[in-house]
């Protein structure tokens, strides 16, 4: 039993919330409520005077082919990372979970890449891939394999999707870690004398109590490349070639700060803000009742 | 049905600890094994070598004729629960008990049948659809068991299964466990740190210490005659007395026994000392100061001080310190605490075990 404290006042619980609240309205409720404003608003071009225009940034947005084309690219590029980095790092963590004697060094290894920035990963892998300076290029060229994603824009959605998803194995394995040591030895056991192979009992037991953490990891995953992976899109290929790697986090940095339109710019943010909140309010709703006990 | 057979079992991890040091004993079919002893005794790694789940480093071990060191936990036919249950704890009751059976590839109507029928030896018939998280301790204790049985295997294996239950429950599921074990007559090997358990239920008691067996045999028969000091403090509550025979006043009242002349140690139970202000004839008779008293209802424990010993430390856990001396006494009149009284055994109680502890001598 946990106990609670109790207060007489009624004062002191509203002030101890005071320091949450204001860091939660000051950072996201303000700045999010800016965003719906000026989705609303036209800008003239000096930025002097603004006029309210209603639904036309979004009817102009939903216009667009480019738009339609950076929800198809976001599909492709967050389902392509999220579940390659979540599949990845899991094959990493059951091999890390064995009683290895380098174990500690082979986890070490395994979560420093979480600690190279994202625009620096991204510089990282730009210039191994770069066709003509890349270490890792000049072998694909020379198997014949005409790697070129500064002109292929599917060879640069690969590159980028290479990047973030090295980029995201560090978190999502540091978890799955976690979650299989908390996963008590005696039920595996069980498992292997109840005549379930390594493959069925990773299948039927493990992966089961995993779920929790394989949930929480979907939802941050999700986030995670719809907005943390713009560092990573801007170093590498900075949206091309020919839009091939814009998402729509990117379309809004590049409509709204390279373009200027900051309407429009403003009008995506409130379609992606959506978006986010719709998927993740899907997920616990639906995922979270297949979570295991 | 099957035996099971230790030959010369060693187990010696990588960094050099020999857990287990050359262990012999045969289990009979049908026959309920009990192996007791101290943490750290060895006990639970040497079951988990039977189930497969720690390798052996040497010797054998068989079971139903056929030696099991390199064959999978799965292929050994035995079954095991476990000390927390290890239920899955995402699958109800009913799959808990069926997972081992489709593992197999068994024809669904027969777990079905199978695990109605556990289920009905055990009670848990209205459970079947519930989590391990909404059961009690009893009832998941229940589960483990009725996984273990459905499999039908050749050996049941427990690893200290009541060590989590409240003291009520333990004794209920004691007797549970001997009923369930006769009904079913498979062998069955039990590890347990508690030696009433270990009396209780076994028909072969193995006493175990520092990865060796210090005896093996009937439980009664242990408790008459145990073959060393350690098993004489281990098996019995109150443990045994032991005195060191040089103590003039025990050698004065052992003259012209062949005892005597042995330097060793003198054993005798609390339940066989009883006040008297006689001497014992043939017998010994210790002159005690009251120091504590324990009643316990039915039966009162004395502890009192040997007036012409030096009193000590003991020198194991288990042990009495020396100098110290326990009297069980039945009903609940007992003498005052620093009273001096006269505790007096008959000779063919008395035990007698040499310096080192580690053989019998009979008297």
């Amino acid at each position: 039993m946990e106990k609670s404290a109790f207060f007489n006042g009624k004062l002191l619980p509203y002030l101890l919330l005071v320091p949450q609240l204001t860091i939660t309205f000051v950072f996201f409720y303000w700045p999010a409520s800016q965003a719906v404003r000026q989705s609303f608003l036209r800008e003239d071009a000096f930025g002097l005077s603004s006029e309210f225009i209603g639904l036309e940034n979004y009817q102009a947005l939903f216009a667009q082919p480019e738009y339609y084309k950076a929800m198809l690219t976001t599909l492709v590029f967050s389902t392509l990372v999220a579940a390659l980095s979540l599949s990845i790092a899991l094959l990493f963590a059951t091999q890390a979970d064995k009683n290895l004697k380098a174990a500690p060094a082979y986890k070490l290894f395994m979560i420093w890449p979480y600690a190279v920035a994202p625009a620096v990963a991204g510089v990282l892998w730009f210039f191994m891939f770069h066709p003509t300076l890349g270490t890792l290029a000049r072998p694909l060229r020379w198997m014949g394999f005409d790697w070129n994603p500064l002109l292929n824009g599917n060879h640069a959605l690969i590159l980028v999707v290479m990047a973030a998803v090295w980029k995201q194995i560090s978190y999502n394995f540091l978890f799955f870690l976690a979650g299989l040591q908390s996963i008590p030895k005696s039920v595996i056991e069980a498992g292997a004398i109840d005549g379930a192979g390594p493959m069925r009992r990773f299948w039927t037991i493990v992966f089961p109590l995993l779920s929790p953490t394989t949930f929480f990891l979907l939802v941050v995953n999700v986030v995670y490349v719809f907005f943390d992976t713009f560092g990573i899109i801007d170093a590498v290929t900075g949206g091309g070639p020919a839009g091939a790697t814009t998402t729509m986090v990117y379309k809004v940095y590049a409509d709204g700060r390279l373009g200027g339109d900051l309407g429009s710019s403003a009008a995506q943010s409130v379609v992606l803000m959506a978006i986010v909140i719709a998927l993740t309010a899907i997920q616990f709703r639906y995922v979270e009742r297949k979570v295991q006990y | 049905m099957a035996n099971v057979v230790l030959r010369n079992v060693r187990k010696t991890y990588a960094g050099g600890f020999e857990a287990i040091k050359g262990i012999n004993f045969e289990v009979g079919d049908g026959q309920f094994c009990v192996l007791v002893g101290p943490s750290g005794c060895g006990k639970s790694t040497l079951l988990r070598m039977v189930a497969g789940l720690e390798t052996v480093t040497s010797g054998e071990i068989d079971i139903g004729g056929r030696i099991v060191n390199a064959i999978e936990p799965a292929d050994r036919d035995i079954a095991m629960v476990f000390q927390n249950y290890a239920l899955y704890p995402h699958m109800s009751v009913y799959n808990n008990m069926a997972y081992g059976l489709r593992n197999r590839g068994m024809p669904k109507p027969e777990i079905e049948s199978r695990v109605q029928d556990a289920a009905r030896i055990l009670e848990l018939g209205a459970m079947l659809d519930r989590k391990p998280r909404q059961l009690s301790g009893g009832q998941r204790q229940r589960v483990a068991m009725g996984r273990a049985i459905v499999r039908q295997p050749k050996v049941f294996l427990f690893d200290e299964p009541l060590s989590n239950l409240d003291a009520k429950l333990r004794i209920a599921m004691r007797v549970e466990i001997r009923k369930l074990q006769r009904r079913l007559n498979t062998t069955s090997i039990y590890v347990t740190h508690d030696q009433l358990e270990a009396m209780t239920l076994a028909d072969i008691l193995v006493v175990m210490n520092g990865g060796q067996v210090e005896q093996i045999g009937n439980p009664l028969d242990i408790y008459q005659k145990p073959a060393t000091t350690f098993v004489a403090s281990f098996i019995g509550a109150p443990p045994m007395n032991l005195l060191p025979l040089r103590s003039d006043e025990i050698k004065s009242q052992l003259e012209g026994s062949a005892a005597a002349n042995e330097a060793g140690l003198l054993g005798i139970r609390p339940e066989d000392l009883v006040i008297s202000s006689d001497s014992a004839a043939g017998g010994i008779a210790l002159d005690l100061t009251v120091e504590a008293i324990e009643r316990v209802g039915a039966e009162t424990f004395i502890y009192g001080s040997r007036r012409h010993e030096a009193q000590g430390v003991a020198a194991n856990p288990g042990e009495l310190p020396p100098g110290e001396v326990i009297v069980r006494i039945p009903g609940a009149i007992a003498p005052a605490i620093g009273e001096r009284i006269r505790a007096v055994a008959p000779r063919e109680k008395l035990h007698l075990f040499s310096v080192d502890g580690r053989k019998r001598i009979e008297l």
